[in-house]
C-alpha cells in the first residue's frame, strides 16, 4: 500500500512543477501587461534570444543565444567561463521559470549585459511566451 | 539553530578533526589518503554565494583573496569583468560578509596565507591570477598551455585542470590538464 502511494507519489510532482511554473510565467505576464505591454509573441522572444547586439564578436557574448546557444531545449556554455548553462525552456528542465524573483534578477543582469540596457516589459513578455511554447 | 543542526554541525567537527588528526600524522598517511583532497582553502560552504556567484563561474573560494580585494570587487557588481552580476542590497551584504569574514587575510589555510603574503599592503587584485602566489605557481606554464589549450581557454578556470578545485585543493598531483596530461 505505501509502495502504491510512494509511485502515485512521485507520478504527482512533475505535474506540482509544471503548474508552479504555469503559474509563475502567468504572473509575471500580467503584471507586464499591467505595465502597458502585450500580447505576447513566441516569435519575437525568439528574435531577441538571436538578435545580434553592439559591435561585440559571439565570443564576447554579443547575443543571449551567444551563451544560451540558438535552441532554449539544449545546454549552453558561458561564453568567457565556460560554465555549463542548463537549457531554459521548461519543457526539457523542470528548474527554470519556477520562481519570479529569480527570473527578474536573471532579466536584469543579462539584458544589461548583453543588451546594454533593462529589457522592457513586452521584450521579457515576449521572451517567456517563446520559453513555454516550446516543446 | 535547532537540536538536528546541533547535532549535524557537531558530527561535522568532529569528522573534520579527524580527518585533520588522520591526515597530519606523518607523509605516508598522507599518501595512503590519496584522493581524498585536503583542503588547502577553506571550500565554498555558502549557498548564496555558490548560487549567485557560482552559476556563471567557477565559485572562487574567499581565501584566495585578501578582505579589501573582496570588498572592491563588491562595490563593481554592476560592471564585472564585462558583465553585470548586480544583485539586492540584502544579497550584497550577505555576500560581503561571507567574503570578507572568510578572506585569505582572515583564515588560516596555508594557501590563503601564502596568497596574502604575495599581496603588498595597498594592493587590491581583483583577479586572483593577478596575485605574486599564482603567477609564481603558474610560472612554468608554456604560452601554448596558457592562452592556446581551447578546453583551458583562460587561468582563470580553476576546475579546467585542479580536478579537486572546487573542494578547495590545489595540490599539484591532482592537476590533470585536458590535452596536455599532467
Amino acid at each position: 500500500m505505501k509502495k502504491i502511494a510512494f509511485m502515485l507519489g512521485w507520478m504527482v510532482v512533475p505535474v506540482v512543477l509544471a503548474d508552479l511554473h504555469a503559474a509563475t510565467v502567468d504572473d509575471l505576464l500580467a503584471q507586464y501587461q499591467r505595465d502597458g505591454a502585450g500580447p505576447f509573441r513566441a516569435e519575437q522572444g525568439q528574435a531577441l534570444l538571436n538578435q545580434v547586439n553592439g559591435s561585440g564578436s559571439a565570443s564576447e557574448g554579443n547575443s543571449c543565444a551567444a551563451c544560451h546557444t540558438t535552441d532554449p531545449r539544449g545546454a549552453g556554455k558561458h561564453v568567457k567561463t565556460g560554465k555549463v548553462i542548463e537549457p531554459l525552456a521548461p519543457a526539457v528542465n523542470r528548474d527554470r521559470l519556477q520562481d519570479a524573483d529569480k527570473v527578474e534578477k536573471w532579466f536584469v543582469r543579462n539584458c544589461k549585459g548583453t543588451l546594454g540596457r533593462v529589457c522592457t516589459s513586452q521584450e521579457k513578455g515576449d521572451f517567456l511566451t517563446f520559453l513555454t511554447t516550446l516543446k | 539553530m535547532n537540536k538536528m543542526q546541533k547535532r549535524v554541525g557537531i558530527g561535522l567537527l568532529v569528522l573534520s578533526l579527524g580527518g585533520g588528526l588522520v591526515l597530519g600524522v606523518s607523509a605516508s598517511d598522507r599518501e595512503k589518503n590519496e584522493g581524498k583532497p585536503r583542503a588547502d582553502v577553506a571550500p565554498v560552504q555558502n549557498t548564496l554565494y555558490s548560487t549567485e556567484c557560482g552559476a556563471c563561474h567557477f565559485a572562487y573560494q574567499p581565501g584566495l583573496l585578501p578582505a579589501r580585494s573582496w570588498e572592491k570587487l563588491l562595490t563593481g557588481l554592476g560592471e564585472h569583468f564585462g558583465e553585470n552580476a548586480e544583485v539586492s542590497p540584502a544579497t550584497l551584504t550577505a555576500l560581503r560578509e561571507y567574503l570578507t569574514g572568510n578572506a585569505a587575510d582572515r583564515v588560516d589555510h596555508g594557501r590563503s596565507r601564502k596568497i596574502n603574503a604575495s599581496i603588498l599592503d595597498g594592493e587590491k587584485p581583483i583577479r586572483v591570477t593577478e596575485t605574486g602566489y599564482f603567477q609564481k605557481e603558474h610560472r612554468e606554464l608554456s604560452p601554448h598551455m596558457r592562452e592556446k589549450n581551447s578546453k583551458i581557454g583562460s587561468l582563470s578556470r580553476c576546475e579546467a585542470c585542479h580536478t579537486q578545485a572546487a573542494q578547495g585543493s590545489f595540490h599539484e598531483h591532482e592537476v590533470r590538464m585536458p590535452g596536455e596530461g599532467r
